[in-house]
C-alpha cells in the first residue's frame, strides 16, 4: 500500500460485522477504496456483498466495526453519507407507475437538487433516455430499467456510486454500454463500488474485493487476486473431455478441472504436485497440453474452496 | 382426467394452503379474534332497545311528586336520572352536547294546578337525533308518570285517579321532530365512510412501498420520517373532503338532511378528523409486514369503530365499559360533533370538548408511527 492510497480515500472501513439472527452475514470486513477508483465486489450468492454495500450507505447498522465513507463516520453520519451517495439496488426500486421523467424529478427533489428540471433534462440526455422520458418505468425492459436507475443514481452528482448487481439479467450490448458509462463517471472523479457475478466485468475494475461466507478473502487488482490464489493452471485439448475430466478429478494434486468446450482447465495449488499428477497424461499423444495462467474465475473458486475447507475445520 | 390425479393435485394445493396459512400468523389471529370480538360486542355491548339513558328532572321545587317521578322513571329501566339539580338552561346545554338525552320538566305550579283538577302539563324534551334510541323511552315516560302519580294521589286527591288522565305529558322531539332516520344516518355516514376509506388508504402507504421494493430506495435517500408521513397523509385530506362534500350534497337533496350549524367550523373539524384517521392508517402501515396485514388491521379498527361509536346503536344505551372503549375511537367523538353541528346547530363552545380527544388520538398515533418507522433495513 503506498502513500497515495492513504490520502483521503473514498471508503475506509475496518472490522465490519453484521449478523441477522444466527447468520453471520459480514465478518471482519476491512476495505479501503481510493477516490476515482472502480472497485468490484465479487463472491457467490449470499456471500455478504449486498449487506456490505448496505452497511456502507447507512441502510444497515453494523454490529461492530468503524470507518468513514467520503470522510463521514458510517455510524454517526449516515444522513450526510446518503446525500453524497448514489445507491442502485439489486431489484428495480423505482415507481413503476411513474414515467422515467417523473421518477427522476422525484429523486431530484428528494435530494434537493437545485433547478431539478434542467438537471433531469441533462441526465436524460446523458443516458440517452430523452426519447423515452414519458414512458412508464414499469413498461421498460431490463436494460432500460437499469439505465433509468443509473440516471436516478447520478442525478444529484454523488461522489460515490454503490451499484448492487446492476447488470444482472441485462444483454451483453447493454452491459457493455453500461460499463462505458461507469468508466466515464470514474474518469470524472466518481468512486464506484459495483457488485457483479461476471468475470469480464470484474476485469474492468481497478480493484476487486472477493467475499465468501461474509469474509473478505482477497482484495486487490486482478493480478493480485490471481497471485493470492497461488494456482498453477494447464489447458488441455482432449477428444473426450468429459471422461478425462472425471479421471483427472480423482488425482491427488489436482484441485480443479473445468471444461470450456473441448478444452479443460486443470489447476492445482502446488505446481510441483500438479506436474507430478499430470506426468502420465502428458505422455498421451491424443492430448495437447499447454501451460497457462489461471483465470480470475479459477482463482475465485480456489479461494472459495479453501475458505470453506478451513471454515469447516474451524467449525 | 382420471380421479387419482385429481385427488393428488387437489391434495397438493390443500397442503400448500395450510402451510401458507400457518406462516401468516396475523391472518390466523384475525380469524379467531374477529368472531370473538363480534360476539362480545353484539352480545354484551349492543342493545337494540337501549336502557339507562341519561335524563334529568328539572323541578322548580322538590315535591313529593317530583321525588316519586324520579323513582318511577328510574324504575322503568329506561332512564338513568342525573341527580344534579339543573336549571332549565343548564339542562338544555347538556342536551345540546349529547350528555343528556331527556329532560323532564315539572312546572312550578304543577301540584297546585293538579289539585285544582286543571290537567297541568309535564314537559318531556328528547334528543331525537337518533329516533331509534328515544322511541322506547318516550313510551315509558307516560307510564312512569302515571305510576308516580298513582302513588301520590291518596286521601282527598284519590278522586283524580279515577277520571281521565289528570295531567298531560307534552313531548318535544328536539332536532328531528318528525323522527326521520336519515337525519341521524347521513351525518353518521360521513364519519363512517371517512373512517373506512382514510384508514385503509394510508395503511397501504408504507406496506405498498415495501412490497413493490421501492422502500429500499426511499430509505437510501436523505428523507426524514416526518417528511414521509406528512407527504403520505396530506393528499388524502383532499380526497376525504371531496367525499364529505358528496355526502352532504346528496344527503341534502335526496333526503333533506339539514345543515343547521356552521359549515366552515365543520370543515375545520373534518380536516382534524380525516387527519386522525389517516395517521392511524399510517401507523398501521409502519407495523404491518404486507398489504394484506394492513387491510386486516384496518378492518380490526373499523369494526369496533362502527359498533361502539354510536353509529349503529345508541352510545348511551351501552354498558359503561363499552362506552369507555368507545371513547377511544375518533368516530365516537366525530359523530357527536357532526350530528351536533348539522342537526342541532352546535357552536364551537358546545363541540370543542369532542375536538380535543381527536387531536389527542392523532398525537398518540403519530408518536407510535414515528417510533415504529424504520430508518434502516435492520
Amino acid at each position: 500500500m503506498n502513500a497515495d492510497l492513504r490520502a483521503d480515500p473514498a471508503i475506509t472501513v475496518r472490522g465490519l460485522n453484521k449478523s441477522f439472527g444466527a447468520l453471520h452475514a459480514v465478518r471482519d470486513v476491512s476495505i479501503e477504496v481510493r477516490r476515482g477508483q472502480i472497485c468490484g465486489f465479487l463472491g457467490p450468492n449470499g456471500s455478504g456483498k449486498t449487506t456490505t454495500i448496505r452497511l456502507l450507505c447507512g441502510l444497515l447498522t453494523p454490529d461492530s466495526g468503524e470507518g468513514h465513507c467520503l470522510g463521514f463516520d458510517i455510524l454517526r453520519e449516515s444522513a450526510a453519507i446518503k446525500r453524497e451517495v448514489g445507491y442502485m439496488t439489486q431489484r428495480f426500486s423505482f415507481y413503476e407507475d411513474l414515467s422515467i421523467r417523473e421518477n427522476l424529478r422525484f429523486v431530484a427533489r428528494m435530494y434537493g437538487v437545485p433547478r431539478p428540471s434542467r438537471v433531469v433534462n441533462e441526465t436524460l440526455e446523458r443516458l440517452g433516455l430523452t426519447k423515452r422520458q414519458k414512458q412508464l418505468a414499469g413498461t421498460l425492459s431490463g436494460g432500460w430499467k437499469q439505465r433509468m436507475a443509473l440516471a436516478a443514481c447520478i442525478l444529484h452528482q454523488p461522489q460515490l456510486l454503490l451499484l448492487d448487481e446492476p447488470t444482472a439479467g441485462v444483454d451483453p450490448k447493454a452491459r457493455r454500454e453500461f460499463w462505458d458509462q461507469i468508466h466515464q463517471l470514474a474518469g470524472e472523479g466518481l468512486t464506484v463500488l459495483v457488485s457483479t457475478h461476471y468475470m469480464d466485468e470484474a476485469e474492468r475494475c481497478n480493484t476487486i474485493a472477493y467475499l465468501d461466507t461474509g469474509r473478505l478473502l482477497a482484495f486487490g487488482s486482478v493480478g493480485d487476486i490471481i497471485r493470492t490464489s497461488g494456482l498453477t493452471t494447464w489447458h488441455v485439448d482432449a477428444p473426450d473431455p468429459i471422461a478425462l475430466a472425471a479421471d483427472l478429478r480423482r488425482q491427488a494434486g489436482i484441485a480443479m478441472v473445468a471444461a470450456f468446450g473441448s478444452t479443460l482447465h486443470v489447476s492445482g495449488p502446488d505446481s510441483v504436485a500438479l506436474s507430478t499428477a499430470l506426468a502420465p497424461y502428458r505422455r498421451d499423444s491424443s492430448l495437447r497440453w499447454t501451460e497457462s495462467h489461471p483465470g480470475l474465475e479459477d482463482a475465485f473458486i480456489a479461494l472459495m474452496e479453501r475458505n470453506r475447507a478451513t471454515g469447516a475445520v474451524a467449525a | 382426467m382420471n380421479r387419482s390425479t385429481f385427488v393428488k393435485r387437489f391434495a397438493a394445493i390443500l397442503a400448500k394452503e395450510f402451510v401458507q396459512m400457518r406462516r401468516d400468523r396475523l391472518t390466523f389471529a384475525m380469524m379467531i379474534g374477529v368472531p370473538i370480538m363480534q360476539l362480545i360486542l353484539f352480545g354484551y355491548a349492543i342493545n337494540q332497545d337501549p336502557r339507562a339513558l341519561p335524563a334529568a328532572v328539572v323541578a322548580a321545587e322538590a315535591t313529593a311528586f317530583s321525588r316519586s317521578l324520579v323513582a318511577s322513571l328510574e324504575h322503568s329501566g329506561y332512564f338513568r336520572i342525573d341527580p344534579t339539580a339543573y336549571t332549565a338552561a343548564q339542562a338544555r346545554e347538556k342536551l345540546a352536547r349529547g350528555e343528556l338525552m331527556f329532560i323532564v320538566t315539572i312546572p312550578s305550579d304543577f301540584t297546585r294546578t293538579l289539585e285544582r283538577g286543571e290537567r297541568p302539563a309535564l314537559l318531556v324534551e328528547a334528543d331525537a337525533t337518533d329516533p331509534g334510541a328515544t322511541g322506547g323511552a318516550l313510551a315509558a315516560v307516560v307510564q312512569a308518570a302515571n305510576t308516580a302519580l298513582a302513588h301520590d294521589l291518596t286521601g282527598p286527591l284519590a278522586r283524580l285517579a279515577s277520571g281521565p288522565d289528570p295531567f298531560e305529558v307534552r313531548v318535544h322531539r328536539l332536532y328531528n321532530p318528525e323522527g326521520v332516520t336519515q337525519y341521524n344516518i347521513v351525518p353518521g355516514l360521513i364519519g363512517l365512510i371517512l373512517t373506512m376509506t382514510m384508514v385503509m388508504m394510508t395503511s397501504l402507504a408504507m406496506t405498498r412501498e415495501r412490497e413493490r421494493g421501492t422502500f429500499e430506495n426511499l430509505l437510501a435517500m436523505p428523507v426524514r420520517p416526518m417528511e414521509v408521513m406528512f407527504g403520505k397523509i396530506v393528499p388524502y385530506i383532499f380526497v376525504g373532503l371531496v367525499q364529505v362534500s358528496v355526502i352532504i350534497v346528496v344527503g341534502r337533496y335526496l333526503f333533506g338532511v339539514p345543515l343547521v350549524g356552521s359549515l366552515t367550523m365543520l370543515s375545520g373539524i373534518l380536516v382534524i378528523f380525516i387527519a386522525a384517521n389517516l395517521t392511524i392508517g399510517f401507523t398501521f402501515s409502519t407495523i404491518a409486514k404486507n398489504q394484506l396485514q394492513a387491510m386486516q388491521m384496518t378492518f380490526f379498527f373499523f369494526l369496533p369503530s362502527i359498533l361502539l361509536s354510536g353509529f349503529m346503536f345508541p352510545f348511551r344505551g351501552m354498558p359503561g365499559w363499552a362506552q369507555a372503549i368507545g371513547e377511544i375511537f375518533p368516530l365516537t367523538h366525530f359523530l357527536r360533533i357532526v350530528r351536533g353541528v348539522m342537526l342541532k346547530g352546535s357552536t364551537w363552545a358546545e363541540v370543542q370538548p369532542e375536538v380535543w380527544p381527536l387531536l389527542a388520538f392523532m398525537g398518540v398515533a403519530m408518536i407510535v408511527a414515528m417510533a415504529r418507522y424504520r430508518r434502516t433495513l435492520d
